[in-house]
Formats: C-alpha cells, sequence, structure tokens
C-alpha cells in the first residue's frame, strides 16, 4: 500500500501541466534520436544538459530520462525500416526486424517493438517503486570502504561487458580515472595536472568530454564511411496484429521485460546488454531456431522489451545509491549536481516529490512513446531519410553552443575539440569509449571514498576484503572480481583455439 | 590502402602497436605531472598517491598491448580522414577562439559553413541551405527563446 501512496505523489507531480509538457518534449527529442542516426542519447543529453540548467530539477529530469527511453523507442524504428539501428541497443533487433519489413510485415514489427517496449516500460516502472527503497535503506548503511567496492564493481562490470579486448577495456577505464585527476586535490587544493594553465585547475569539463567523444568523435568516424539511406517500405500498413501473432508475442516480450530489468540494475548495464543477452536466450529456446535471422517475430520482440526496461531499471543504481551505472545516467547525475541535487541514499527522504515525480513520468512518457509511435510512425519515416550531411553541421553547431555555455568559457569548446579527436582515435585502435567516459565520472568519488578508506582502516588495504567487519564491500569485491575473471575464460578460450590451429 | 605500408613488418598488429604508444605516451605524460606531487602515505594519502597508482597501471596495460601488437596478427589501421578530422575540428576551434570577438552570428556561420566541405559528396546548394537555416534555428532557439547570454555581432565587427 506504501507503494501507491508513493506512486500517487509521483503521477501528481508527474501530470502537472508543466511536468507533462517537458516530458513530451524529452520523449519527442528522444524518439527523434533514435530515429535518427549518428546520433545517440549520450551526445544528445550532452548537448541539452546547459538548457536544462534554467528549468526546476524535477522537468529537467523528467525530460533528460524522456530522451533516453525515448531513444529506445525511436532506435528500433530504423532498424525495422532501414537495417540501421539508430542506437547501439537496437542493433539485434535490425536481424529479425528488417527481415520481417521486407517481408511486407513492417507493421507487425513495429507494433510488436513498440508495445513490448511500452509493457517494459511499465513494469520497470513499478520496479523502480518496490526496489528503490528498500535498496536506499541499504545504502544508507554504506561507509566508504563499501562505496568503493561498488564503484569499483561497476567499473569492472563495465570492462566486462565492452567489446573487444579485455586489456583495452581496463586501460579505458583507468585513463578515465586518470583524466578525473586534473585540477586541485580535493584535500590539500594542491593543483594535479594543470602544467601552468589555470584554466584546468578546476579539472577537465566532464559535459566538454562526453560530448567531445560521443559528439564530435562519432561525427569523424560517420563521415568516414558515408552511406546512402533508403526506407525499405514508404507506407506501413497492418499495424494490428491477428490474435495468432499476439499469441507469438507475449512470452518473449515476458522474458524480455525480466531479462532487461535484472540486467538494467547490474552496475555497468544499461539497455545494450539486455537486448543483446534477450536475443541470444530467445534464440537458444526457440523450437526452431533456424527461424532467427529470416524474420522471427520473437527477435524483435524479446530484445525491444529488454532495451526499454533495462533503459529504465538502470535508473535504480543511479537513485538509491548515486552511483552511474552507465555514461547516460553518469549525465543526469551531473545534471542533478548543477541542481544542488545529491543523489544517494538520502534523496528519497530528502525530496519524495522528485524521485516519485521522476519515476512516475516514466511510465506517462512510454504511454506518450506509444501514441507518438504507432500512429505517427509516417512522420518518422520520412525523418529518416535525412542525409548525414545535413545532420551533422547541425551537431557540431548545437554542441559549440552548448559547450560554451556551460561557463561561458571558450576552454571548455577546445577540451571539446582535443576529446573529439581522442575518441575517434580510440575508436579506430578498437577502444571502447564507453568504460572512460564512466571512469572519469566516478573518478573523483572512488578517490575520495579509497582515501577516507585508508584513513579508517589506518592504511589497511585489506578493509575493502575483510569478511568479518565489512560483508558487503567484502561481497561487492568478490563479485567484480569473478565479473572480470569470467570474461577472461572465454579470452584463454578462444586463444588455446588459435593455439591449436597453429 | 596507403597506411599500411608505413608500418615496419614487426609489428603485426598496428593497432595494438599505435594503441600501446598512445596510452605509454599518455602515462609519460601524466608521470611528468606527478613530479612535483608528494605522495603521502597509504595511511594519509598525498594528492600524488592515487595518480601514481593509475599511473603505474595504465604504463602496464599499455606496455602490455603494445607487447601484443608485436606478438600476434591484426588488422591494419587504414587511411587516416584528415578531411573528416580537420573540416570538424578546426571550425570547432576556430568557433572558440572568435565567438567573443565576432559574436554568434558571424563565427557560427563561418564554422558551420567550413565544417559542410567534410562530407565527401559536398554540394554547394546543400551546404549554404544547410547553415543559413542551422544558424537561424540557433539563434532563434538559443538566444531568443533560451534567453542565453551571446552576442549576435561581437566587437570585432563593429558591435558589443
Amino acid at each position: 500500500m506504501e507503494l501507491i501512496s508513493h506512486l500517487s505523489i509521483g503521477f501528481e507531480q508527474a501530470l502537472s501541466i508543466q511536468n507533462l509538457l517537458y516530458c513530451f518534449i524529452g520523449v519527442l527529442i528522444g524518439t527523434l534520436v533514435g530515429v535518427l542516426p549518428g546520433l545517440g542519447p549520450v551526445a544528445t543529453i550532452a548537448m541539452l544538459l546547459p538548457i536544462t540548467f534554467t528549468l526546476p530539477p524535477t522537468a529537467a529530469l523528467i525530460m533528460l530520462a524522456g530522451i533516453y527511453y525515448g531513444a529506445q523507442y525511436g532506435g528500433s524504428t530504423t532498424a525495422i525500416l532501414l537495417n540501421l539501428p539508430g542506437e547501439a541497443s537496437s542493433v539485434v533487433t535490425a536481424i529479425d526486424g528488417h527481415q520481417l519489413a521486407r517481408q511486407g510485415k513492417a507493421g507487425l514489427a513495429l507494433f510488436t517493438a513498440a508495445v513490448g517496449s511500452f509493457f517494459a516500460g511499465t513494469v520497470a516502472t513499478f520496479l523502480i517503486a518496490g526496489f528503490a527503497p528498500p535498496l536506499a535503506e541499504v545504502a544508507l548503511k554504506f561507509g566508504a570502504p563499501e562505496y568503493f567496492s561498488l564503484m569499483v564493481l561497476g567499473l569492472a562490470a563495465s570492462v566486462a561487458l565492452a567489446h573487444g579486448s579485455l586489456l583495452k577495456a581496463i586501460a579505458m577505464v583507468v585513463l578515465g580515472l586518470l583524466l578525473s585527476t586534473v585540477g586541485q586535490d580535493l584535500y590539500t587544493g594542491a593543483p594535479r595536472f594543470t602544467y601552468g594553465m589555470i584554466q584546468l585547475s578546476d579539472g577537465v569539463d566532464f559535459v566538454a568530454v562526453a560530448m567531445g567523444i560521443f559528439g564530435i568523435g562519432e561525427i569523424i568516424r560517420n563521415l568516414e564511411n558515408e552511406a546512402t539511406r533508403r526506407a525499405v517500405t514508404s507506407r506501413v500498413r497492418d499495424l494490428i496484429p491477428s490474435a495468432l501473432e499476439v499469441r507469438a508475442i507475449v512470452a518473449p516480450i515476458l522474458r524480455g521485460t525480466a531479462l532487461g530489468c535484472a540486467l538494467g540494475i547490474l552496475p555497468g548495464g544499461g539497455a545494450v546488454l539486455g537486448s543483446f543477452a534477450a536475443y541470444s536466450v530467445e534464440r537458444r529456446i526457440s523450437k526452431q531456431p533456424e527461424r532467427f535471422g529470416r524474420g522471427a517475430i520473437e527477435g524483435v520482440a524479446a530484445p525491444e522489451s529488454a532495451n526499454n526496461a533495462g533503459a529504465q531499471t538502470s535508473f535504480i543504481p543511479m537513485l538509491t545509491l548515486g552511483v552511474p551505472s552507465n555514461p547516460v545516467m553518469a549525465l543526469m547525475v551531473g545534471a542533478l549536481l548543477i541542481h544542488g541535487i545529491v543523489p544517494g541514499p538520502n534523496l528519497l527522504g530528502e525530496r519524495p516529490q522528485f524521485f516519485w515525480g521522476v519515476i512516475a513520468s516514466m511510465w506517462v512518457g512510454n504511454a506518450m512513446l506509444l501514441i507518438l509511435n504507432l500512429p505517427l510512425i509516417a512522420i518518422w519515416v520520412r525523418l529518416m531519410t535525412i542525409p548525414y550531411r545535413v545532420l551533422y553541421p547541425c551537431i557540431v553547431a548545437v554542441c559549440c553552443i552548448g559547450v560554451y555555455s556551460l561557463n561561458n568559457n571558450p576552454f571548455d569548446v577546445f577540451v571539446m575539440a582535443a576529446f573529439g579527436v581522442l575518441g575517434y582515435v580510440l575508436i579506430k585502435l578498437d577502444c571502447e569509449p564507453a568504460p572512460l567516459l564512466l571512469g572519469f565520472v566516478i573518478g573523483r568519488l572512488i578517490e575520495e571514498y579509497l582515501r577516507r578508506a585508508m584513513l579508517l582502516s589506518r592504511g589497511d588495504p585489506f578493509v575493502f576484503v575483510n569478511f568479518h567487519e565489512r560483508p558487503i564491500s567484502a561481497a561487492l569485491m568478490v563479485i567484480a572480481i569473478a565479473a572480470l575473471v569470467v570474461v577472461c575464460i572465454p579470452a584463454i578460450g578462444r586463444k588455446r583455439g588459435e593455439a591449436f590451429r597453429q | 590502402m596507403h597506411g599500411v605500408s608505413v608500418m615496419p613488418a614487426f609489428i603485426r598488429n598496428p593497432k595494438d602497436f599505435c594503441c600501446g604508444l598512445l596510452l605509454l605516451a599518455i602515462a609519460a605524460l601524466f608521470a611528468v605531472g606527478l613530479l612535483d606531487l608528494p605522495l603521502g602515505s597509504a595511511f594519509r594519502m598525498g594528492p600524488g598517491y592515487f595518480p601514481l597508482v593509475l599511473t603505474l597501471l595504465l604504463a602496464g596495460l599499455g606496455a602490455a598491448i603494445l607487447v601484443n601488437g608485436l606478438r600476434r596478427h591484426g588488422e591494419p589501421i587504414g587511411p587516416i580522414p584528415w578531411r573528416g578530422i580537420l573540416l570538424i575540428t578546426l571550425p570547432i576551434v576556430f568557433f572558440g577562439v572568435t565567438l567573443k570577438g565576432f559574436g554568434l552570428m558571424p563565427s557560427l556561420s563561418i564554422a558551420v559553413l567550413a565544417s559542410t566541405f567534410a562530407a565527401r559528396e559536398w554540394s554547394p546548394l546543400v551546404a549554404l541551405t544547410t547553415t543559413a537555416a542551422l544558424v537561424a534555428g540557433c539563434v532563434a532557439i538559443f538566444v531568443y527563446a533560451l534567453g542565453l547570454p551571446l552576442s549576435l555581432y561581437g566587437p570585432w565587427v563593429g558591435g558589443y
């Protein structure tokens, strides 16, 4: 019953005219971002961050959250109609979704994606409402060692989930952490790594870093392989599926939702992981696995439900623990800190209206997205064919103005340009930039908690893994190490395979 | 692919080799900065302690990746898209340098127009219309609707 009273506080907030409007703007921009390739939610949220400074905090976060989960809806539309995933999280949707579209069943695929996402969004909203308060209560007992271990777990998870080389992913996290130490030292005020530049004494602005890597760096990469795009079907018919088709999608949507929710809560998780996991689960349990890749509707239903569920449940660690689990959440933390709100276990008690308002708005936003995406699909289809050479100058312009207006300082513009080049170089060298950004954002916190924990333990590094005194911290550390070990195993296997062939 | 021939034969995986070099170079840069930072002890960490650990880690990882580049075969890096890199970043730097002097209108127009040249299939009509519409849109949204404190014409062109 507590749940209902909490949610009613939330809906009261979320249904105010102002918040409805910002929720709508958020999901509209989100869908747009999802539809337009080469522009992801990280870059968009970074670009729009300066705009939200003038809004009240609840409206600001409602809008930013709307962009994130709205992008999951929009991304599936391009994946199905163009075989071009608008977002990383809809990569697997493109496999079967596009086959369905070529068979003239684009309507069914789009309907499935939208309804699956909506169902998953609804479940995830209630899950956050039920899960957040007990988690926040546990977190209230956390001391410095627990927080340190939790962040190590988050970083370990982001390494484990990165594609490609494990060494490179760890190196990216370390580089991110190292970059965060630039600027004044928290305890002594000593300038670190400023190399005589006064502008660096406040450190490197993380919005400039995010815009550089995910906005500018992406543009340089996309310009390398420009492609003209054509929609498969200019008209989408038969949106309403038959009873038989409905039966086929119910179970995959349920499984996808469950998987997405679970993986979204994990530190380092989010939308992308859930969709990949859901697709492989569906293929594994299917009686006719050969249908996958040739237009299996389960291959659309499960990952689309999972990515939306994951996008939303990844708010849980951010709101209750104050630990961002992916770059999008890192930007949200940044947005909140600017408004003077510190996300963490105290948030729920101190600002219940904000907390529940944001959660309730997610359900409202999902309902809006259902309307935006099904009847209005024709409009989005037309937007999809915007050529990239028109799109990227817009991204450049908005990034420039956005990053400048952060502090009204041209130095941030230069930082963005530099990180644009760095981001491109890293992608080119097969290094994923997401762990770097996560390390960068967590860096200051992790150092602070490390130093505090070491003061508490009088310099004993075993404080983090002492099962008697710090069971939670020790458990988190064990999970972190286990995550890395598990990832190592297939790498060992592959190496063995190579040796065998030689 | 002219990017291939530049690499000497002992580098089997150019991507790993270059990645290792890059990380080592960054670690070296931080090592220089570490010289004048007090380390403290594990009990009372000074400002240099945490960065020192990270710098050592980064150097170690960089070296390991570099060695990987010598041992295992891998794909070539491919040609470097100088056109894209220069025509995207230089306009941004130009914007940063001139915004206060020129004001938003001239500075943004030149930067955006220059960046349109980065596309391979460049067409003057698309470039000019995109720039014009974009600058008008940015001024409408950022200056008039959101009220960001940006002057349209700066002192260098007779504004304020």
